[in-house]
């Protein structure tokens, strides 16, 4: 007879059993493979490393200068960059500056990796229905699942540092840029890509010549997506170790320093306002062409 | 370069996952409806067989799903067929392999599409080197060679203009002059006019048949609109349901149309701009103190200008040899020009 009021479990023992199972052969598996795993990294590790040292040895002025220009350039907008150095200047003045530099190092080289990874799964993915019927799922995964849970892994592969931050951040950031590289190209106009086969444009030259620069808007919206995402992850890569704004929100969290957290948040604010107005603009001003229209 | 005729050979379509399943049913007779509704299948294109001449304007005509636009996309291999064979030069387009048939997309055939289809992000001139861009050509000489068909399609000053910053009949001339460019020698036209207004719709055919008395292209031209048929056609083939009802040149079909559809069909068609003095003639010249003298390919139209403006009766047709070969009087030429009552 069943019982209704109670679930039919597995023993107690046999989910002991399974529990210890997994986790051991995942310490197995570390054991055997973290060093590789890590040595694999360990380009992206100096890499990192490298970037960091580059922005904070340069003076605070340059940086500024840098930034100015940047803004310009992707924006043509006066009104941003004399925004965005106020900002800087505010976060600088109020003792934030080394560790804006820090989480700046972070999120450049999170998203950089995210475009390198997180393009070519989309194309790849607007090509074949049946890899997006399997690389959608994980990517829901990926942007649902709370993110301690695979901090847990990650840690005991590669211990705590900048890379596991760096893989951590990345897996919560990727998402968006894969789903909407896959829209864009998905989205592309049927007549115009049927005029690129009968001009016999092959698979490669129509992904080049109209699949992609077609889709770029889109694109674009990723990859702000993805840089904002990021920066919502830089409080929980600074529990395994990244240095940064992200690290002074967690001090502050633990010690309930309301000033020193809002500071810190607000500095975060301000990197991802600059990071999406910007990149707004520039992909806006990719679209020029469809700007003006005819009467 | 000499052009090539297309032969068009016990041509099949049947969408469907298995369409080829049901080809011999419909050679024994299986109808659209039964096919659609007992097997879930749609008759595309049934047994179409058409020779179309080389350095010449075949056009093909149908109503809207008639099968004219899945006919055309044959030719290319826009569309697989599900049987059959489209002859050019020798080789078989259905049974070439992608290679190949990239090279014949990219060198034999240039296309114009009903909606245009132009690159949005492209410039003008940009769009126009398509087609060499695909095929490799060196950019400097790609846009020497785009330059000279932008002028000719009179574009001249709009070449880094974005296509939605100009007008429908502005963009066909992109898409025409992009055809153009790729120097190929079949051109195909997917209802190339039908979006564009009266007006602008006849300007275009006249710059057509003009490039096309320079270039003698093989061209095949799909229409709804059985005027533009009758103008640009040197032969014509009417589609009805995927079937090919009727083929000949203007004059044959509007003279003796093939059945009932194709006769109301012809009912407005202006028969003085389609039948010629040839046809109507008697074969016995007047004397040669008739001083109105006409050819035999000309229109029952101009026939008729010429002798009421003269106030003649009487004319006497001479052929490009200079031969007197017969005689036309005014009352047949109007009886002629009328659209005869349907019994």
């Amino acid at each position: 007879m069943w019982d209704w009021n109670e679930f039919p479990e597995i023993s107690r023992t046999d989910l002991r059993d399974l529990k210890k199972g997994l986790d051991s052969a995942f310490k197995d598996f570390t054991r055997a493979w973290g060093d590789t795993i890590e040595g694999f990294f360990n380009p992206l590790l100096k890499f990192l490393v490298w970037f960091e040292k580059l922005l904070i040895s340069t003076p605070w002025p340059v940086m500024m200068l840098i930034i100015a220009v940047l803004v310009w350039l992707g924006s043509r907008s006066w009104p941003l960059v004399v925004g965005a150095l106020v900002s800087l200047w505010l976060v600088g003045y109020l003792g934030m500056w080394e560790n804006t530099m820090y989480t700046l190092a972070l999120i450049s080289v999170a998203t950089l990796v995210c475009i390198i990874i997180g393009i070519p799964f989309g194309i790849w993915m607007a090509k074949s229905n049946r890899v997006q019927a399997i690389v959608t799922p994980i990517l829901d995964i990926m942007q649902t699942i709370p993110a301690f849970v695979y901090l847990i892994p990650i840690m005991l592969l590669l211990g705590i540092g900048k890379v596991p931050g760096l893989i951590a951040v990345c897996i919560y950031a990727i998402p968006p840029v894969v789903r909407l590289t896959n829209l864009g190209i998905r989205l592309v106009d049927k007549d115009v890509l049927e005029a690129a086969d009968a001009f016999g444009a092959s698979p490669h030259q129509k992904l080049w010549t109209v699949q992609m620069p077609l889709a770029l808007p889109n694109i674009f919206a990723g990859i702000n997506q993805t840089i904002m995402m990021a920066l919502a992850m830089v409080v929980v890569a600074a529990l395994i170790g990244v240095r940064g704004l992200g690290l002074e929100v967690l001090k502050a969290v633990n010690n309930q320093y309301i000033t020193l957290g809002f500071m810190n948040g607000m500095a975060i604010v301000a990197i991802a306002i600059i990071f999406d107005r910007v990149s707004q603009k520039y992909g806006k001003r990719l679209q020029k062409h469809s700007e003006v229209i005819h009467g | 370069m000499a052009s090539h005729g297309i032969e068009v050979k016990d041509l099949f379509k049947i969408f469907g996952p298995n369409g080829e399943k049901y080809v011999e049913a419909v050679k024994n007779g299986m109808s659209k409806t039964e096919l659609n509704e007992q097997h879930g299948h749609v008759l595309g294109l049934k047994d179409i067989n058409i020779s179309m001449p080389a350095g010449k304007i075949q056009v093909v005509m149908g109503l809207s799903g008639s099968g004219k636009s899945t006919l055309i996309r044959h030719i290319n291999r826009l569309i697989e067929p599900t049987a059959g064979a489209v002859l050019y030069e020798g080789d078989d387009v259905c049974q070439m392999s992608k290679s190949e048939l990239l090279e014949f997309r990219r060198h034999k055939t240039a296309m114009v599409f009903q909606k245009f289809a132009l690159l949005p992000h492209r410039t003008v001139i940009e769009n126009t080197v398509y087609g060499l861009e695909i095929q490799g050509v060196d950019k400097g000489e790609a846009s020497k060679r785009a330059r000279r068909w932008i002028d000719r399609v009179g574009l001249d000053g709009f070449e880094n203009h974005y296509p939605n910053q100009l007008s429908g009949g502005m963009q066909q001339r992109v898409g025409l002059a992009r055809a153009l460019t790729n120097d190929a020698d079949i051109l195909l036209m997917d209802e190339a006019f039908s979006a564009l207004d009266p007006l602008i719709r006849s300007d275009m055919q006249a710059v057509l048949l003009d490039i096309q008395a320079e270039l003698q292209k093989t061209i095949v031209f799909i229409t709804h609109d059985l005027d533009e048929a009758l103008r640009l056609g040197d032969q014509i083939a009417i589609l009805r349901d995927g079937e090919v009802i009727q083929q000949g040149s203007g004059q044959e079909i509007v003279l003796n149309p093939a059945d009932g559809y194709i006769t109301d069909f012809v009912k407005e068609v202006n028969r003085g701009r389609v039948i010629s003095v040839g046809t109507i003639m008697a074969d016995t010249p007047f004397d040669s103190s008739i001083n109105i003298e006409l050819l035999p390919d000309d229109k029952l139209e101009i026939a008729a200008k010429a002798m009421t403006e003269q106030e003649e009766t009487r004319a006497n047709v001479r052929d490009s040899t200079g031969k007197l070969v017969g005689s036309l009087r005014l009352k047949d030429t109007i009886s002629a020009m009328v659209t005869p009552e349907s019994p």
